[in-house]
């Protein structure tokens, strides 16, 4: 690896586990080792610990119970349960209503179930990544399952009014999933003003481990479990507890709810500060989602004529982490699904890159990638078959028009 | 982030001869789909001599698109078209130390950047012919329309005939379900219905039984797992005798050792089980990222010797020390 004190910009992607978050954890793999089922005092300390994480989760979300709050192995599996749960609880009901932009641990799951018989609505989204709440509406029926929408979105940061479009799945008698992986611990939430039904999350995304996620199930909603096989999590969720982690995202919860005016202060400045000054040391890139509406610690740059891939590999080497949406860097055959949706262009959609920062980040790393970018930027540039020496050839799709394999 | 060698990386960091060359008398533009990659490149060549005496890239992709285009015109320059032409995707892939399965195509996009800037120095019109999609195979860097068309041009219809042919699938079988659903769009495309046998295809479980036999250990009698291979094609019983095969074997395995002795490997016959070869791969192959194709190429030559369906299938060491060889 290199320097491995490296400027991490990646936080979308994972999180780095909190030192309060991890000194918590560590009793529970050793003294308290205990099945939290258990009767005797081995369990039953570990089994208070979980219930303290459980409050400390329904804290953050602002749920009315801490019942409702069902710990998993990860985001992907909430979303699972969720999305199964609501169509074996309803059996009469064959679509499912989801967006166009949604993380594959939804969109993976829908092509699977169109393949099974059942229907997929994929809302689209404007240029800047908005659904069209009027067409969503008029798709509100009696067949419809579930209704599946992202907070906010992993790649662009984009925030979904999914407050108001519960309400009116609610209106209309159907049920509503958000997977709020990227938004939980980010912005407020307060799920008992609210008619959403399911929420997921995912711990490694706010500063506790890799491997635990939790379900919000609204009282009364009704559920059946992905995993069967055991009482725990009130027999909706089968298999021990992972105690540890449990514990750990409980404290993250915590820590997290102290921040979020942090989060939507100082991260969100040091994100406008890093945003404008690489629009203003570089030319021809843009923002791309809703820059109005979106998380405080995500910005996604698409720079024209360059791939992605290759600015993270020359980042890399300059020690900074960020992401892309080129195709290359997810080996599939296709540049970002979400980018797709939007309507970047070809070659300016090879070259998204997210940047999403964190408590942890500083002022002084935020200029040294301002300072960092025009380099490589330029570098990649004079390489490209759409560049000449001051800026893009005249019409880029005509004068380098490649064979297509 | 891709396991990339350090030859890679230092094409990428460092490329040679970027940017298009002055007075160039022959330009290729090729991109690739699989990547949104785009790759031009522009060669000066000496019409007296046809030495390309100058070469120079421009690329827009990732940083095995960048490195493998540096490395073409480093191989390139100095060369006469004809032994540039017969520059391989594999060489370039070998003069980078390796690629990863998913990046193979980087080097193809090199060489067909090289064909259509050749036929354009000719003045001929490049058509190209290699059809790319999603890889399927990881192991041994099989994409889809390979599978497809090999499909439809042997009618086969079971993961095993595909892992038979084209090598997809016969590795960590992984791919298996995405195998199955093209059998299942093809087999439905000609009126017939994809029928999965029940457990494995018995490609893995050949394998197992083979290395216990060798050690006379009873075989395994768990015949569940034993798919029976749907295909009436290609069935056809051999007329020759064994001694007769195993010629044919040796024949083929003759014809392309130099180039793998080129390369410092070998192959060695070890069995001809009915239609399993089973081989044991040397020297430099051992450890080759690229042993599937070279495995490929052999299990085609030895069909073309004996004129019936063979597999040919690579002992590895635990299997080879299991049966005492």
């Amino acid at each position: 690896m290199t320097d491995i004190k490296g400027i991490y910009l990646d936080n979308n992607a994972t999180t780095k586990v909190d030192p309060q978050v991890l000194e918590a954890m560590l009793p529970y793999f050793t003294e308290q080792f205990g099945n939290p089922s258990s009767i005797h005092q081995f369990g039953n300390q570990v089994g208070r610990a979980v219930n303290k994480a459980r409050r400390q989760v329904q804290e953050l979300l602002g749920a009315e119970f801490d019942s409702e709050i069902i710990f998993t192995s990860c985001g992907t599996e909430s979303d699972s349960t969720a999305i199964y749960s609501a169509l074996k609880a309803q059996p009469e009901r064959t679509t499912i209503i989801t967006t166009a932009v949604e993380h594959p641990a939804i969109l993976a799951v829908g092509e699977q179930l169109e393949k099974e018989g059942y229907t997929i609505i994929r809302l689209g989204v404007d240029s800047k990544g908005r659904l069209d709440l009027d067409d969503y509406k008029k798709r509100l029926d009696d067949d419809v399952a579930l209704v599946t929408v992202m907070w906010a979105n992993n790649e662009s940061g984009t925030i979904f009014p999914v407050v108001e479009m519960a309400e009116m799945a609610h209106e209309a008698g159907v049920m509503f999933h958000t997977d709020a992986v990227q938004a939980v611990g980010k912005i407020p939430i307060d799920l008992k003003s609210t008619k959403i039904d399911m929420l997921s999350l995912s711990g490694h995304k706010l500063h506790a481990p890799k491997g635990i996620g939790a379900l919000y199930l609204r009282r009364g909603t009704r559920f059946r479990p992905f995993l069967r096989g055991g009482h725990q999590e009130r027999g909706r969720r089968a298999g021990t507890e992972n105690s540890a982690s449990i514990v750990g995202l409980g404290v993250a919860a915590e820590l997290a709810a102290s921040r979020i005016e942090h989060e939507n202060t100082f991260v969100r400045g040091l994100r406008d500060r890093l945003e404008h000054g690489i629009l203003a040391a570089n030319t021809h890139c843009f923002v791309t989602g809703d820059p109005d509406n979106r998380l405080p610690n995500t910005c996604n740059i698409a720079f024209e004529f360059i791939e992605g891939e290759a600015i993270l590999m020359m980042l890399n080497k300059k020690g900074i982490a960020a992401s892309s949406g080129s195709a290359c860097t997810s080996g599939s055959l296709e540049p970002s699904h979400v980018m797709r949706a939007m309507g970047i262009p070809f070659t300016a959609a090879h070259g998204t890159i997210r940047f999403s920062l964190s408590c942890d980040n500083t002022q002084e790393e935020i200029d040294q990638v301002i300072a960092t970018l025009p380099g490589i930027i330029s570098r990649l540039r004079e390489l490209s078959p759409y560049w000449s020496k001051e800026g893009p050839v005249e019409n880029p799709d005509q004068a380098f028009e490649p064979t297509y394999a | 982030m891709w396991d990339y060698s350090e030859t890679v990386k230092e094409h990428f960091y460092n490329p040679r001869n970027v940017g298009a060359v002055e007075e160039a008398n022959g330009v290729g533009d090729v991109g690739s789909l699989t990547c949104g990659d785009a790759l031009r490149l522009t060669l000066k060549v000496n019409p007296e001599t046809e030495i390309i005496e100058d070469a120079g890239f421009q690329t827009f992709g990732c940083g095995s698109a960048i490195a493998s285009s540096s490395a073409l015109t480093e191989i390139i320059k100095g060369k006469t078209l004809d032994e540039a032409l017969a520059v391989t995707n594999q060489d370039i892939a070998d003069f980078l130390e390796g690629l990863p399965p998913e990046k193979m195509h980087c080097s193809v996009m090199g060489r067909e950047a090289l064909q259509a800037a050749i036929a354009n120095y000719r003045g001929e019109v490049w058509e190209d012919d290699h059809e790319e999609g999603a890889l399927i195979c990881k192991c041994f860097a099989i994409e889809e329309p390979l599978i497809v068309d090999t499909i439809r041009a042997n009618n086969l219809s079971s993961v095993q005939d595909v892992a038979n042919y084209t090598k997809a699938g016969a590795g960590c079988s992984s791919c298996h379900e995405k195998i199955e659903e093209i059998l299942a769009r093809e087999l439905e495309a000609r009126g017939e219905t994809f029928t999965p046998g029940a457990g494995r295809p018995d490609l893995v479980l050949e394998r197992r039984t083979v290395a216990k036999k060798s050690k006379e250990l009873p075989v395994m009698q768990n015949g569940a797992a034993k798919e029976e291979p749907a295909a009436p094609v290609k069935k056809a019983k051999s007329k020759l005798t064994l001694v007769q095969r195993i010629q044919k074997i040796e024949k083929a395995i003759e014809a392309l050792r130099p180039a793998l002795q080129a390369d410092r490997g070998d192959v060695e016959l070890i069995d001809v089980q009915d239609k399993t070869v089973f081989v044991k791969m040397t020297g430099a192959c051992t450890d080759c990222s690229m042993a599937g194709l070279t495995l490929n190429g052999l299990q085609q030559k030895m069909m073309e010797e004996l004129g019936e369906f063979v597999q040919v299938v690579p002992l590895s060491k635990r299997q080879l020390e299991e049966a005492g060889l």
